[in-house]
C-alpha cells in the first residue's frame, strides 16, 4: 500500500505538503512509481500475452515442425509443410472460394443492412420490440443457428422445403433438388445466406448508431436550402454514414473470412473439399497433419492482413478517420 | 466516436413537421414487424421442433398437433445437465476473470499517463482484431504443451483472453466519461486509489460493467471452435460441443439437438436484449481510436 499512497500524493497538489519520509524517498520511490502501473494493467497484459500472443507464436512455430498424426513432434520440417499445402489439389480452389464467400457475404450484408437501418431508424409504434427481435441471430450461437438452418433444409421435411413445395418450386421431397446441402453450389448459396443472416444484426446496429449520430440541424439546413429528399440522402446521409459503414464492413470482413461454424455444421466442408473455406480446410487438415494445418493458418493469417489492408486502402480509410 | 457528441436537440416544431403521414408510418411499421418476425423464425422453428411429439418429427407441416413438453425431461436424462454445468463454469469463470483484470486496467489507463500506456492500448486493439478461429492450431499446440486439454481452465483462460479487449474498451470509455472530482474527494480523505475506484468509480460505471459482463458471458457461452478443439471427452464439453454428439454419421437426433439448442439459445437472446444498444459503441470504438 506504500506505493499507492505515494501515487496518490503525486497525483494531487498534496505532493509538497507530504512530510519527508525516509522509506519511500529517492530511488526506491521512483522504482515503486515505475512499477505501479504494472499492478493495474499487468494482469490484463499478461492474460492477453498468454491467451492471444502465445498462440500466434505457437502457430508460426507449428507451421515449421514435423508432427505425427498422434501429436508427437518429430523435429523441424523446414518449409515442407508449406510446399505440401501448396501442392494440395484442393488448395487453390479453397482460397478462391474463401475470397468469393467473403466478398459476397460482406457486400450483400452491407447492401441489406443499410435500408434495414433506415427502416428501423423511423419512428413507429413498437420500434423497441422490433429492434429486439433483430438481435436474435447476433445473440444466439452461430453454431446453433446453423443447425436450425440445416434442419429447415432437411430434404425430407425441412420447413423451407415444405414452404417451397407449397408454392410449387419444389416438386418432390427427398429428391436431389430437395437436398440443397448435398450439392456444393446450392449449399454454398444457402450457407452464404446463413452467414448474411447472422452478420446483419451487428451491421444494422452499427449503421443505426451512425444514423442517430447525424445531427438533425444538418437536415434542417438542407430543407431550408430546398434540397430534395433524394438529394439530401445522397449528399448528407450517405457521406456522414461512411465511417459507420466502413467500420461495419471491416469487422464483417474479418468475421466472415474467419467464419467456421456455419460450414462446419451444415456441410462439414464436403463433399470432398468442395464447400470448404480456408478455416474449414485448416480444421480438416489439423486432424491428420497439424504441421500443415499450421501452415494453412499462417497463410490464412496473411490473406486476412492483405484483405484488410486492401480494404483500408480502397476505402481511403485514413482520409476519413483523420 | 466524436460524431456522437455533436448531436443537437431538434426544435419541437421541426420535429412535428418531419413526422411522416399516418399511412407512411403504418407501412414502415408493418415492414419492420415482418422483418422482425423473419429474424425470429429460425429460433421459433427451434422451439417448435424441440416440442414436437416424437411421432410427428418427420411430418411435413409447420406445427405439430400438440406440444410434448416431456421432451425436455428426456433431454435432461441424456445427461445434458453436466454440459450445461460446463458451459456455466466456462462462461462464468471467463466473465469473472475478465472483470477482475479489465476493471483495474481500464480504470488506470483512463486516468493516468504512464510509460507503456500506448503499448498496452495497442496490445488491446490488436487482440480485438485476432480471432480464436484463425489461431486455433496455435491454441491447440499451446494447451497440449501445457497438458491442459480437457481442462475447464484452458477454456476459461482463452475465452477471457479473447474477450478482454472489448471489456477494456467499453470500460475505458465509461471511466473516461466520469469526472475526476468524484474520486478526488475520496483520495483527499485518505482512501487509496484502488479503494476510490471500487467505492466511487465502479458504482457510477455500473451500466458499462454490466454490458461488459453480459457480453463476455454470451461470447464465452456461444464459443465453439476452441471448445471443439480443446475438449476431447464429453465430461468437460460445453453445450456447443456436446450437442454435436447428437449428430451421428448416418442419423441426427434432431429432437434432442434442437431441444439442447433451445436451452442454450433462448436465455442468451433475452440476456442480450438488456445490453442491445450499448454493444455497438464498445465493438466499434477500438477501430476508430
Amino acid at each position: 500500500m506504500q506505493e499507492t499512497t505515494a501515487e496518490v500524493a503525486g497525483a494531487g497538489e498534496l505532493a509538497r505538503k507530504r512530510p519527508p519520509d525516509g522509506r519511500t524517498s529517492g530511488a526506491g520511490r521512483r522504482l515503486g512509481r515505475r512499477l505501479l502501473p504494472l499492478a493495474w494493467v499487468g494482469p490484463a497484459a499478461g492474460l492477453i500475452v498468454f491467451a492471444v500472443i502465445w498462440p500466434v507464436y505457437e502457430m508460426f512455430h507449428t507451421s515449421f515442425q514435423n508432427i505425427s498424426p498422434i501429436g508427437i513432434v518429430l523435429g523441424s520440417n523446414g518449409t515442407k509443410n508449406y510446399s505440401t499445402l501448396f501442392h494440395e489439389p484442393a488448395f487453390g480452389s479453397v482460397v478462391v472460394r474463401t475470397i468469393i464467400w467473403t466478398a459476397v457475404v460482406v457486400t450483400v450484408t452491407m447492401a441489406i443492412a443499410l435500408p434495414l437501418a433506415q427502416l428501423f431508424n423511423q419512428r413507429f409504434p413498437g420500434r423497441r420490440v422490433a429492434r429486439w427481435a433483430l438481435i436474435a441471430p447476433w445473440a444466439a450461437s452461430v453454431m446453433m443457428t446453423s443447425i436450425v438452418f440445416r434442419w429447415m433444409l432437411d430434404p425430407n421435411n425441412g420447413a423451407i422445403n415444405v414452404l417451397l413445395h407449397q408454392v410449387g418450386i419444389l416438386k418432390n421431397f427427398n429428391s436431389t433438388t430437395a437436398d440443397w446441402l448435398g450439392r456444393p453450389d446450392a449449399a454454398m448459396v444457402w450457407m452464404m445466406g446463413v452467414a448474411i443472416f447472422v452478420s446483419l444484426p451487428f451491421s444494422t446496429y452499427t449503421l443505426l448508431a451512425g444514423l442517430q449520430a447525424i445531427p438533425q440541424d444538418v437536415y434542417e439546413a438542407a430543407r431550408v436550402d430546398g434540397a430534395s429528399r433524394l438529394g439530401t440522402y445522397r449528399s448528407i446521409t450517405l457521406p456522414l454514414l461512411r465511417r459507420a459503414a466502413l467500420i461495419a464492413a471491416l469487422i464483417n470482413l474479418m468475421n466472415v473470412f474467419n467464419s467456421f461454424p456455419i460450414i462446419w455444421e451444415m456441410t462439414g466442408g464436403g463433399p470432398g473439399y468442395e464447400t470448404s473455406t480456408t478455416t474449414v480446410f485448416m480444421y480438416i487438415l489439423k486432424q491428420s497433419n497439424i504441421g500443415e494445418a499450421g501452415a494453412m493458418s499462417v497463410v490464412n493469417f496473411g490473406i486476412v492482413i492483405v484483405i484488410v489492408l486492401a480494404f483500408l486502402r480502397a476505402s481511403r480509410w485514413n482520409s476519413e478517420v483523420n | 466516436m466524436a460524431a456522437v457528441t455533436i448531436s443537437t436537440r431538434a426544435p419541437a416544431a421541426t420535429r412535428a413537421s418531419r413526422r411522416m403521414p399516418r399511412l407512411g408510418t403504418a407501412v414502415v411499421a408493418v415492414a419492420a414487424y415482418v422483418i422482425a418476425v423473419i429474424f425470429l423464425l429460425p429460433y421459433l422453428e427451434m422451439v417448435i421442433t424441440a416440442l414436437r411429439p416424437q411421432s410427428q418429427l418427420l411430418d411435413r407441416d409447420y406445427l405439430p398437433s400438440h406440444f410434448a413438453w416431456s421432451n425436455f425431461a428426456t433431454l435432461w436424462s441424456t445427461g445434458l445437465g453436466r454440459n450445461i454445468e460446463s458451459s456455466l463454469e466456462i462462461a462464468g469463470g471467463a466473465t469473472v476473470l475478465v472483470l477482475l483484470v479489465a476493471i483495474p486496467a481500464a480504470y488506470y489507463s483512463a486516468r493516468r499517463k504512464f510509460r507503456g500506456r500506448a503499448l498496452f492500448l495497442v496490445l488491446v486493439l490488436v487482440t480485438q482484431m485476432f480471432q480464436p478461429t484463425a489461431l486455433v492450431v496455435g491454441i491447440y499446440r499451446q494447451f497440449n504443451d501445457l497438458n491442459m486439454i480437457n481442462s475447464i481452465w484452458s477454456l476459461i483462460l482463452v475465452n477471457a483472453g479473447f474477450n478482454l479487449a472489448f471489456a477494456i474498451w467499453i470500460l475505458n470509455a465509461y471511466f473516461t466519461a466520469i469526472p475526476k472530482d468524484l474520486e478526488e474527494a475520496a483520495l483527499v480523505d485518505g482512501t487509496t486509489r484502488f479503494g476510490a475506484m471500487l467505492r466511487v468509480v465502479v458504482p457510477v460505471a455500473w451500466p458499462g460493467i454490466v454490458t461488459a459482463l453480459i457480453f463476455t458471458f454470451i461470447a464465452a457461452w456461444n464459443e465453439f471452435i476452441v471448445a471443439l478443439t480443446l475438449t476431447t471427452n464429453n465430461t468437460t464439453a460445453p453445450l456447443t460441443v456436446a450437442l454435436n454428439g447428437y449428430i451421428g454419421q448416418y442419423q441426427v437426433d434432431w429432437q434432442h439437438l434442437l431441444g439442447g439448442s433451445v436451452v442454450a439459445t433462448i436465455p442468451v437472446i433475452i440476456l442480450f436484449a438488456f445490453i442491445e444498444g450499448k454493444v455497438v459503441g464498445g465493438l466499434t470504438a477500438g477501430s476508430v481510436k
